[in-house]
């Protein structure tokens, strides 16, 4: 009982960064099309930008500050980069945010070295928030999970109560009808990859220190995430959520089994958990490629 | 017609006689890695130029064919069911395998969806080549020696010269074969798949059949290059089935151009110096990669052979002369551009592995001095601003060209 | 068809330049990762194996010749490495160092032996510093490898004679990195534990994947669920480092007997998570350096930085055989050179090392350290912190450690 309620409150924490880092990139995804390949590189960044500020300045001010940093920067590569991309067709747009991982990676790499950085967790949230049983759940990660169920609440309520927030759900579906209607299109464009580079910072900010901090984390993470905002579904910020949870959830479990699968030798579940989100992903996109609450097919 | 014949044998000529020319080890052995990518590419563009599908998992083929062709030349130690020669075969097999069985699961839909099932179908068996290392051979990878049996006309594959002259064989029938393949009914249906599926339709062939067609017969080239590599190098490791080799033959079709059969053969050659001469001349390799990745995505997206099919088209409207003049004009403050860039990283990357002091070019520079960085942060500027006070009056000519190309009358 | 003209004609200058001159040097090639994700540690290894030529060149150098050393950036890839390898016998190199990454030293052994044996005048000898598979030194040995740096079976006979004489173990729980080195590690765990402390109930046997996991926390509640006192983990870089900060976060009150604690990167990244918790087997102890080694070491602080730690003494060592070796044999050429080397044994820093002729294994005294908080008492931090040290627990003498025999049958020149 000790152990499933412990993985549990393990996978929904995990769960819930994941649904940090992919809600950006659903945003992303769904309206512009773009495979953003450098989302994961954001969340580094503001991995990275956490740590500069919160040496400097103190971990609070970094919460805010990174993430917008990083949405400047975000917005930036939209307007000067992704856009000439853009001209050339689907395959360029993706190309190009292939080659800006790498970069941002190079750039990491020149600016703070190849190994981790000491990125520490602030003394007033290290220590155990409850006990349970007899394993402690720390107080961080209850912090973590306090974070991301308030983002998904703030940008629920921004998309549906705000009037730019309709207009962003709008062109999301129907952009060709939003630009007729006379809104500035590449202008929301610019805005909605800034702010899904700024939700992906703010996922560094806090995952950076309970995670290591390194130049690694980006490809570690990158493919999970786009594994979640398939499964989940294009247009579908809920579907995300249900997917980030389902995939933590899993794989979670899938470490804390001990079945030995019949008929495979030495294998175990737990060793096959790397493969399963991959294969949820290939599952779904055979039988239903809109995902599990998707709006619209790619 | 002639013209074809003669291009055909002269670079079949080209071939033959290279190493005489680079007879020596590093030079040879960056032949042979450049034939096995330049095979690996076409079929990759077979894919993605010829039937517009992005795959990210292509590699999954190249390592699998590659892996079966080793543990058969291991098998065939004890007597050889297959000579060496032949043992691409294996490779083109197991690469035809299995893209009859990924592509019956992935080619049910395109675009993005079939990029992201690649993704998919790729992490996974890549991650599956850790859990079952007998076969594929864990993270030290499979070893074979392709010495093996008894020399057939004195040939053993044992120097790296034979080895070269048989992947130049299999290289030569494998363009022609894909060449051919461009010809045929079923490659100009991938075609008409890529432009406009629904028309295809119409015309009543069946999209899903001729991708699923084409994602089988890429398999199949991409086994031949896999077993290639095998045969090369005598290991495989699981490497060959990484997301990074996907990204790696991307990169060099890309780099190449889609839009022309050639285009991969330059964007594997291209890639294939960058990755070992480039890398052994400097540290900040990855980071002129990823410039020059970027750099042809935003201004070159047809690739090297869409610059110089470009320039064709410049010669046959007769503006070349008018051309020239601009390159030429341009070419200082171009060239004075890449220089301070080039410069600025080299200082950026020795800076941060410590190493202050360093010689560019017999030129010594020491990263620790301000006045170094900033004479080169000011050569920088310096050379952007004339290239952008050139560029403003060359922007008019060039635009006149371009009209011209596009139609409109000859200024 | 044109461009390949253009490259056919560029590669043969490079080729013909390459040739150049003769070179009056002894040159040593070091292959290993420069770049990427292991690239730090590479760099690591340059900075130790340069310092260690200096050394030696500033004494003159041996037989009249300096060392230098060839940087060739691998990227961690047996293929990339197999090709740097005809790089470097193209160049006229006959030595390379080398040690990170087992599969990288497997493929190298191989194509050194086939190379060797199809160009008998060109041999060239593989000096390893830290690639650990036993393997190489049992069925896979060869004439011209050597390897430097205690392997896998070594260290652990070290740590479970240390855990012999710990009466608080009881329980342990081994968990491994599933690759090559991490079965290894599980594997004479388990045989050394039973033939040393029958009593030691091992409670987990776990594998997880290679440096894809992001969250131990699943992973330490299973520990907890068994019971354990005690951890042994093969597990290297972020993966160990992770998993002792979610030990700490977990409030799991158990000691881990580790391999790699010391290496570049897990010290800063573990921090006060390690602090007592955290016990590490090396080859390498600061603190408990002779005044000959701490000079050694002031100068190597002085030059990299204060918080670096040369914990890779496999590159010293290599450098240190290699000179002893050439004046030994009183030439440079590989064959006889290894003839010198293999049987060779000296009084070292930490007491006597001896190349055995058998299987070319080091045979050299081992320490278990324990990671602490540093006070006045250590003087040597921590690789990469300045309020860190290693404490050093034990120590055990060369013979002691290499009690395995050998299931080498090396094959040696005629």
């Amino acid at each position: 009982m000790e152990l499933f309620l412990t993985s549990l409150l393990n996978g929904v924490t995990y769960g819930l960064l994941l649904f940090m880092l992919s809600s950006g990139l659903t945003l992303i995804f769904s309206m512009m099309g773009v495979l953003n390949f450098a989302h994961a590189s954001f969340y580094m960044l503001g991995a990275y930008f956490g740590y500069l500020v919160s040496t400097k300045v103190g971990y609070y001010p970094a919460l805010l500050l990174a993430p917008l940093a990083v949405g400047a920067i975000g917005a930036l590569v939209e307007r000067y980069g992704l856009r000439r991309a853009h001209a050339s067709g689907h395959v360029a747009e993706l190309l190009f945010t292939f080659g800006l991982a790498f970069l941002i990676e190079e750039i990491v790499h020149l600016v703070w070295g190849k190994t981790p950085v000491p990125y520490r967790i602030p003394a007033s949230l290290d220590g155990p928030l409850f006990t349970l049983y007899s394993s402690t759940f720390p107080a961080y990660k209850g912090f973590m999970m306090l974070v991301s169920v308030g983002m998904l609440v703030a940008l629920y309520a921004a998309l549906t109560r705000t009037r730019i927030g309709l207009v962003i759900q709008a062109a999301l579906s129907r952009p060709d009808m939003v630009e007729a209607l006379g809104h500035d299109v590449p202008r929301i464009f610019m805005l909605v990859f800034g702010g899904g580079a700024a939700l992906a910072a703010l996922a560094g900010v806090i995952g950076g220190n309970a995670f290591i901090t390194e130049p690694g984390m980006a490809a570690a993470v990158g493919s999970i995430v786009f594994v979640v905002v398939v499964v989940g579904g294009l247009g579908s910020l809920q579907g995300a959520f249900v997917a980030s949870l389902l995939i933590g959830v899993v794989q979670t479990f899938a470490v804390a089994i001990d079945y030995r699968i019949p008929g495979m030798g030495r294998m175990s579940v737990s060793q096959l958990a790397p493969v399963l989100p991959y294969l949820i992903m290939v599952l779904i996109l055979i039988a239903r490629p809109r995902g599990l609450m998707g709006t619209r097919e790619s | 017609m002639k013209a074809r014949a003669l291009l055909w044998a002269g670079w079949i000529a080209v071939l033959a006689a290279a190493p005489l020319v680079v007879g020596h080890g590093f030079a040879l052995s960056l032949l042979c890695q450049m034939g096995i990518l330049v095979v690996f590419a076409l079929s990759y563009n077979m894919l993605l130029g010829q039937t517009g599908l992005l795959s990210f998992g292509h590699a999954v083929y190249y390592g699998l064919g590659a892996l079966f062709t080793i543990h058969a030349l291991n098998l065939a130690k004890g007597g050889l069911a297959l000579p060496v020669t032949l043992m691409p075969l294996v490779g083109a097999a197991a690469g035809l395998a299995f893209g009859i069985v990924f592509g019956y699961l992935t080619t049910r839909r395109a675009g993005t969806t079939f990029a992201m099932i690649s993704l998919g179908v790729g992490e996974m068996v890549a991650a599956c080549s850790l859990m079952f290392p007998a076969f594929f051979g864990g993270e030290a990878g499979i070893s074979g020696n392709r010495a093996i049996g008894a020399p057939v006309l004195g040939i053993t594959y044992g120097s790296q010269v034979q080895m070269y002259y048989l992947i130049a064989a299999w290289l030569i029938a494998c363009v022609a074969a894909m060449r051919a393949l461009t010809r045929t009914p079923l490659g100009r249906m991938a075609n008409a798949v890529r432009d406009n599926p629904e028309r295809a339709q119409f015309v009543g062939y069946d999209p899903q059949w001729v991708r699923f067609l084409m994602v089988a017969l890429s398999g199949l080239f991409a086994g031949i290059a896999g077993a290639l590599s095998a045969l090369n190098y005598e290991i495989v490791t699981v490497e060959s089935l990484s997301a990074g080799t996907s990204g790696l033959v991307l990169l060099a079709t890309y780099l190449g151009g889609l839009g022309f059969f050639a285009g991969p053969i330059v964007g594997a050659i291209l890639v294939t110096l960058m990755q070992t001469v480039l890398a052994n001349a400097t540290q900040a390799w990855p980071f002129y990669f990823g410039l020059v990745f970027l750099a042809t995505v935003l201004f070159a997206p047809g690739g090297i052979t869409g610059v110089a099919m470009l320039q064709r088209r410049i010669w046959e409207a007769r503006l070349l002369g008018a051309a020239l003049a601009i390159y030429a004009r341009m070419a200082i403050p171009a060239a004075a551009t890449l220089a301070g860039s080039a410069l600025l990283v080299e200082m950026a990357y020795h800076a941060s592995s410590g190493r202050g002091a360093f010689r560019l070019l017999g030129w010594a520079l020491d990263t620790r001095s301000a006045a170094a960085w900033l004479g080169a942060a000011a050569f920088f500027a310096a050379a952007v601003l004339l290239a952008r006070w050139r560029w403003r009056h060359e922007a008019l000519a060039w635009a006149r060209i371009a009209e011209a190309l596009a139609g409109g009358a000859r200024p | 068809m044109g461009t390949r003209k253009v490259l056919g004609a560029m590669l043969a200058a490079c080729a013909l330049a390459g040739m150049g001159a003769a070179h009056a040097q002894i040159r040593i090639a070091y292959i290993d990762p420069l770049s990427g994700a292991m690239g730090a540690t590479g760099e690591h290894g340059l900075r130790e194996l340069e310092f260690a030529a200096e050394q030696v060149n500033a004494r003159g150098g041996v037989l009249g010749q300096k060392l230098e050393i060839v940087p060739m950036d691998n990227k961690l890839s047996p293929q990339e490495s197999l090709i740097l390898l005809k790089s470097a016998v193209d160049q006229g190199i006959r030595y390379i160092a080398q040690g990170n990454g087992s599969s990288v030293a497997g493929a190298l052994i191989d194509a050194l032996n086939k190379h060797n044996e199809r160009n008998p005048g060109k041999s060239v000898v593989f000096l390893n510093y830290a690639a650990v598979d036993p393997d190489f030194t049992n069925d896979k040995c060869s004439f011209w490898h050597f390897r430097f740096d205690a392997n896998t079976d070594m260290k652990m006979e070290a740590l479970t004679t240390f855990m012999k004489g710990e009466k608080k173990v009881a329980k342990v729980y081994l968990l491994n990195q599933d690759y090559s080195h991490g079965h290894q590690v599980s594997k004479v765990a388990k045989a050394m534990l039973q033939a040393k402390r029958p009593d030691i109930q091992v409670v987990g046997d776990e594998l997880h994947p290679l440096a894809r996991v992001k969250d131990f926390a699943p992973y330490v509640a299973k520990i907890r669920a068994s019971g354990a006192d005690s951890v042994i983990t093969g597990n290297w870089g972020t993966d160990l480092a992770l998993l002792v900060k979610a030990a700490k976060d977990a409030g799991l009150k158990a000691d881990f007997y580790t391999y790699y604690a010391g290496a570049v990167g897990v010290p800063p990244a573990m921090g006060e998570a390690g602090v007592d918790r955290v016990k590490v087997v090396s080859i390498w102890s600061a603190n408990s350096a002779p005044p000959v080694l701490q000079a050694l070491f002031e100068s190597y602080k002085k030059k990299f930085g204060a918080d670096q730690d040369p914990y890779s003494q496999g590159l010293r060592l290599s450098v240190e055989f290699l000179t002893r070796s050439i004046a030994l044999a009183k030439s440079t050429d590989p064959v006889k050179v290894a003839r010198a080397m293999e049987g060779m044994k000296f009084e070292g820093p930490f007491g006597e090392v001896e190349m055995r002729a058998a299987d070319h294994q080091l045979i050299q005294p081992l320490y278990i350290s324990t990671f602490v908080k540093t006070g006045a008492k250590y003087k040597y931090t921590a690789d990469g912190t300045s309020d860190y040290a290693f404490r050093p627990e034990a120590k055990m003498d060369g013979p002691a450690t290499a009690a395995r025999p050998t299931t080498c049958k090396m094959q040696r020149p005629a």
